[in-house]
Parts: C-alpha cells; sequence; structure tokens
C-alpha cells in the first residue's frame, strides 16, 4: 500500500522540481488531450511552448501578456503569505482600468506627457480602493474576503458596463460600448522605439519583482507579514498587529492588480470597453503559486503563463480548437502543482498495510499557508 | 395579483436552484471541507446536463449526468485534499478555474442548440387554486425535491447516528478517528455527495432553468451558495429559506425591469451579488455566533496518526 510519510524538513528540492513535474504533468495531459481531439500532438506542443518564442514580434506579445500576469501575482503573493485570500483580483484590475479610463479622459490636445503618472497612479488607487472595501468589511465586520472579493469581482464588471454603456460611451462611437480612443499623450510609453506593442508596463514589472523581493525578504513590516500567515500565534505572541496585515496584503495586492489594469487601459487596449476583463486576475492566482509565492519565481510562471495564453490563441488559429483550451490548461497545472506539492512534505513509500507506526505531527505548510480557520474568522 | 403570483413562483424556482448548491456545500462542511470549487462543478454539471438533455431529450438522464459529473470533480477535489493534504482554499479555487476553462471548451459546440419544447408541470387541483395554485403548485418537480431533501438532510444530521458521526468528523476529526471512524472515507462521501448536489444545480440551471448553454452561465451562483452556507450558521432549513430570499432578490431585479423601472440594468444585475455582501457582514458581525455555529475543524487538514 502506497502511503505518505512525512519528512523531517521540507524537501528543498522538491519545492524546485515540483512545479516542473507540474507542468510536465500538464504537458502529458495535454497531449492525451490533443490525441482525444484528432489533433497531432507535436503540433499541438509546437503552438503552446515554440511559437511563442519564434521571432522578436512573439517575443514582445509574451512579454506583454506576462506583465500583468507578473504585476498581480506579486502582490498576491505577498497576500497569500500572510493568509489573506483574496481573489478578486479581477475586481480589482477593472476597478483599476475604469480609475486610470476616467483620467486619461480628462486628457486634451494640450497635456503633457506627465498624465501617464496620474493614469498609472489613478489605476494604483482605484485598485486599492476596491481592495480596501474588502479589507473594511474583513477588519470591521468579519466578512469572509474570499466571498467578498469574489462578489466584488461581478459588482466591478457592472460597474465597467454601466460606464461604457452609458455616461463615458463614445459619441462617434456607432454605438458601441466603448469609450473614445484615448489620446497619444495619456498612453504609455513603448519600448524599442515602438518597434513591438511592448511598452514601458515590462520594465515597471520587473522593477516591481526587486521592489517585493526587498520587501518579502529584507524588510521588517514583510517579514511579520509572512510570520503572521505562517504563524498567526507566534505574530500575536510577538506583537504583530493581523489587523495591520491585513490591510497592508489587500492594499498592496489591491494597488498592483489596478495598476496592471491601467496598464493594460493606457497601452494595448487604448480605451475601456466591456472586454477589458481577460481573466488575468484568475489566472494570476496560478501565477502566484506555481511562482512559490516568490517575486523570482512569479516571472517565470507568468511567462509560462503568458505562453498558455498566446498558445490558445495559436490553437484557436492554427489547430480550430476553441479559445478556452487556455483556460484548462492553467486549472489542470494548478492541480497538479498542488498534487506534487504534497512531495515537499512528504515520501512516498510502500508498506504493508498492517504496519502501524505512529508518525510525527503534519508539519507547517510553507509553501501554500495552511488553510487557516474559515469562514471569516482571525 | 397574477404579476405577484408569477414573482413568487419565480423566486422558488430560482432559490431551488440555489438550495441545491447550498445544501450540497453544507454537507461539505459539515464534514469540514470547504469546496471553493463549487462555481467550476456547477460549470461543468451544468453542460453535461444541457449535453445530455440535447442527446437524449430526458430532463431526468440530464439532472443525473450533471450529478455524475459533480460527484467525479468532487471525488477529484476531495482526494487531493483529504489524501494529500492539498490546501483547501487553493484546490478549490483550481477546480472552479479549471471548471470554467473545461466547461467554455466542451461547450463551444452547444452554444447553437436548444432544447426541445419543456413540460409543464401542474398538479391536480392545488395548481387551480387562484393565487397559490400559479405561485406553488405548477413547479418543476425539483423545487419539491429541495424542499423534501432539506428535511431530510436536517433529520439526517440531528437525528441519525451517521449524521451524528458527519458532524463528529467535522467538529473533530481527531475524536472520530479514535473512536475507530474512517474519517478520510467519511469526508471523501461527504465531499462526493456535495459535489452531486452541485452538479444537479449546474445541471438545473441550464436545463431547466435558462434552459440553454452559455459559457460562464452559472454566474458566481456557486459562490453565492457557498455565502448561504454561512449565511445559514450551518442549518439545512436556513439554507433553504436564505435559498429563497437569494431567488427572490433575483427575480426582483428581472420583475422591476419588466416594471419598466429607471434604474439602470447593470445595477440591477449587480444585486444579487451586493446583497451577498450585505448578508456576509451582518451575520459576521456576530463573531461569537459565527465560531459557535462553524463546524470546528472546517478547513483544517487531518492528517490520522501521530
Amino acid at each position: 500500500m502506497l502511503k505518505l510519510e512525512v519528512r523531517p524538513a521540507p524537501s528543498r528540492v522538491m519545492s524546485v522540481a515540483s512545479p516542473l513535474l507540474a507542468l510536465s504533468l500538464t504537458v502529458v495531459i495535454g497531449v492525451v488531450l490533443f490525441m482525444l481531439l484528432g489533433k497531432d500532438p507535436l503540433r499541438g506542443l509546437y503552438v503552446f511552448f515554440v511559437e511563442p518564442l519564434k521571432s522578436w514580434y512573439a517575443l514582445s506579445e509574451l512579454a506583454m501578456k506576462a506583465t500583468p500576469l507578473l504585476l498581480i501575482a506579486l502582490g498576491l503573493a505577498v497576500c497569500f503569505r500572510s493568509n489573506v485570500w483574496n481573489i478578486g483580483a479581477e475586481g480589482q484590475f477593472i476597478v483599476g482600468a475604469i480609475a486610470a479610463g476616467g483620467v486619461a479622459m480628462l486628457a486634451d490636445a494640450h497635456t503633457g506627457r506627465w498624465i501617464v503618472v496620474a493614469v498609472l497612479v489613478a489605476g494604483v488607487l482605484g485598485g486599492m480602493l476596491w481592495a480596501g472595501i474588502v479589507a473594511l468589511l474583513r477588519d470591521k465586520a468579519n466578512a469572509n474576503e474570499i466571498l467578498v472579493s469574489l462578489m466584488l469581482v461581478y459588482v466591478a464588471e457592472m460597474v465597467l458596463s454601466y460606464l461604457v454603456y452609458g455616461p463615458w460611451k463614445d459619441p462617434n462611437g456607432y454605438n458601441f460600448p466603448q469609450t473614445i480612443s484615448f489620446l497619444e499623450a495619456t498612453k504609455v510609453p513603448r519600448l524599442f522605439g515602438g518597434m513591438f506593442r511592448v511598452n514601458i508596463g515590462l520594465v515597471i514589472a520587473l522593477l516591481a519583482v526587486a521592489a517585493f523581493w526587498l520587501f518579502m525578504f529584507r524588510v521588517y513590516a514583510g517579514f511579520q507579514l509572512q510570520v503572521g500567515g505562517l504563524a498567526p500565534a507566534a505574530a500575536r505572541y510577538a506583537g504583530f498587529s493581523s489587523r495591520k496585515a491585513l490591510w497592508m496584503a489587500m492594499l498592496v495586492s489591491g494597488g498592483m492588480a489596478g495598476l496592471a489594469g491601467a496598464l493594460e487601459t493606457a497601452g494595448p487596449l487604448g480605451q475601456l470597453t466591456p472586454h477589458v476583463p481577460a481573466g488575468y486576475g484568475f489566472a494570476a492566482i496560478i501565477v502566484a503559486f506555481v511562482g512559490r509565492l516568490h517575486p523570482v519565481g512569479t516571472v517565470f510562471s507568468a511567462v509560462l503563463m503568458s505562453m498558455f495564453y498566446i498558445g490558445g490563441e495559436l490553437a484557436q488559429s492554427r489547430l480550430g480548437l476553441p479559445k478556452s483550451l487556455t483556460g484548462v490548461f492553467q486549472g489542470l497545472l494548478l492541480f497538479s502543482l498542488l498534487a506534487c506539492d504534497t512531495l515537499i512534505y512528504y515520501r512516498p513509500r510502500w508498506r504493508s498495510a498492517r504496519s502501524p507506526r505512529s508518525e510525527p505531527a503534519r508539519p507547517t505548510n510553507v509553501i501554500t499557508p495552511s488553510t487557516p480557520t474559515v469562514e471569516g474568522n482571525a | 395579483m397574477d404579476a405577484i403570483a408569477l414573482l413568487l413562483a419565480a423566486t422558488l424556482n430560482a432559490g431551488t436552484l440555489l438550495a441545491f448548491a447550498a445544501l450540497g456545500l453544507l454537507i461539505n462542511e459539515r464534514a469540514g471541507i470547504v469546496n471553493l470549487g463549487a462555481e467550476g462543478i456547477m460549470l461543468v454539471a451544468a453542460i453535461a446536463g444541457f449535453a445530455t438533455a440535447v442527446h437524449t431529450g430526458n430532463d431526468w438522464l440530464a439532472l443525473t449526468a450533471g450529478a455524475a459529473a459533480g460527484a467525479l470533480l468532487a471525488a477529484v477535489f476531495g482526494l487531493l485534499v483529504i489524501w494529500l493534504n492539498t490546501n483547501q482554499y487553493a484546490t478549490g479555487l483550481a477546480l472552479s478555474l479549471f471548471g470554467s476553462g473545461f466547461s467554455a471548451f466542451i461547450g463551444i459546440r452547444y452554444t447553437q442548440e436548444k432544447l426541445s419544447e419543456r413540460a409543464h408541470y401542474d398538479i391536480p387541483v392545488l395548481s387551480d387554486i387562484p393565487f397559490i395554485g400559479p405561485a406553488l403548485f405548477r413547479q418543476h418537480p425539483m423545487v419539491y425535491v429541495a424542499i423534501a431533501l432539506t428535511i431530510a438532510l436536517a433529520w439526517f444530521m440531528y437525528r441519525s447516528r451517521a449524521g451524528l458521526v458527519l458532524r463528529a468528523v467535522g467538529e473533530s476529526p481527531e475524536s472520530a478517528h479514535a473512536l475507530g471512524y474512517p474519517v478520510r472515507r467519511i469526508r471523501l462521501i461527504a465531499v462526493m455527495v456535495g459535489g452531486a448536489l452541485c452538479g444537479i444545480s449546474g445541471a438545473y440551471i441550464s436545463v431547466v432553468y435558462t434552459p440553454l448553454w452559455v459559457e460562464g452561465m452559472v454566474a458566481g451562483k456557486g459562490w453565492i451558495a457557498l455565502a448561504l452556507t454561512t449565511f445559514a450558521t450551518w442549518r439545512p432549513t436556513r439554507v433553504l429559506l436564505g435559498a429563497y430570499l437569494f431567488g427572490g432578490v433575483t427575480m426582483l431585479q428581472f420583475h422591476l425591469q419588466g416594471e419598466g423601472v429607471q434604474i439602470s440594468s447593470q445595477l440591477l444585475t449587480m444585486l444579487p451579488y451586493l446583497a451577498t455582501i450585505v448578508v456576509l457582514v451582518l451575520i459576521s458581525r456576530n463573531a461569537t455566533w459565527i465560531r459557535v455555529n462553524m463546524p470546528a475543524s472546517l478547513g483544517k487538514p487531518f492528517f490520522p496518526g501521530g
């Protein structure tokens, strides 16, 4: 009988190997899936893993999709490490985009380039506001942050829809639900002289990686947050405020999601439409976990997830498969990752069914904070 | 008067689909497992049910297919969280994300499909009573099944030995284990039964309630059902009442739109979600109240031995 045995210490090798193992598992399932659909699996793999890397143009598109994922995942990594379950980043992304769009629409022909800064700041504040509601309701009323943040995604979608169908609709837009196209001055500058679509958001995201690394591992406040997530009792004993941790985690992750929303709006989108929400907020949850809730790890997982997105689009045009294949693979990847993560803490071992041996207590899960008390209780 | 009767009827209908999911999640949570994958389960069950209905034309087979799909997905979730001790939140989220992608993927060829003429159900004599008849007795049979299920579940949980064991597993798995109950197997059964009920709810949406298939059509009802268990402080009868309350909010929105009330449709669409938040806030404010009622080991992994 296959038994799981607790390792004396979490395996460091496995914690790096597990995402790779999970990716391999996902690829294997993907190959089987392609075969079941009667498509050449090699062609499928090529579309997902080679074509997104084939040209400078492809790389630029890859980086452009990875940027919002990375930004949001960085914030979520802090959040999840402090055991605050913000899963409404999608909503914070939308409100960030709305706020950024609102500022961008104030510009006229005389507005200087400084407005870009205002646009991005508005995005951050918008995201923080939306996440702040969650923090407030959790703090003051003990309301479960998972459900509140998620409900606010739907509310944000409706706010966006109201604006683009109503007061913000472009009067010359042939009645399409969209705002005016933002003026050039409000758009984030592109890199490489504007040859490709990739913009300065990529630089911001990479700087954010460094900033988050410093915050998590070199700043006392970041340390406090993580202690609160891993060992709430120890944090309480040390006098670290769990309320402060909650607010900080929510505002940081909300701000990052809002920034991502602003960069999308003032970057590739260039206007607000009902299609602003593209699922980045949800995909970023997977990015954060696959990246081991570590800033550097999230860079790799953001690129991987971006490949899934582009691969899904290519699979649609080249192989005639629905684009939702992306979502299937994203879900499978997280599933496999969680299963493989078991190997970090446990060692599988064949044992006869009848050899009772006492096991040491279950160790604290470091990578994914062990599930806390639930349904709105600290 | 007739309009009110219809509104009441629609409320029961909308409440029923929430009730199945929320009762399923209640069983899960009573066994100590939080399944954030409800939304994904419901989506996959919705397409499984719809596809079955398209091919067989039989609603009962469709609901069965939804239940089977739900139980199957829940089993995968259960194996991960119960035997591999994965984080319940993250695993549930994975299921929800997978479910929304997977259902969209297999559903793409069903977006144009329509179901054959829907059956009308009338309870003889009773349905002819003015007002009460159209409000209560012209419903799909599943509406009455939901009520029966609630009563049965309340009896099971508080009056039967097996129900006591279920609750013990959710309150203190260690004690249940020490008494010789197979905690993990009981939890898996609870998760699968809960998944099957979520599946019935999903299939009910696509086969009876809407009835058609649209990508992402569950539209947060799985999450609302999760909120309902807290709202109901984990009691079956309160779950049913809560489900009707939310069904009423959903229907009020359509009713107001129909009456031509000058409120933007987006604001009305927001109502159920805002109501969920308001209800969560009101019910959670009293932390002790929640703590007393919540299964003590909810969300905590259990590793036998040691």
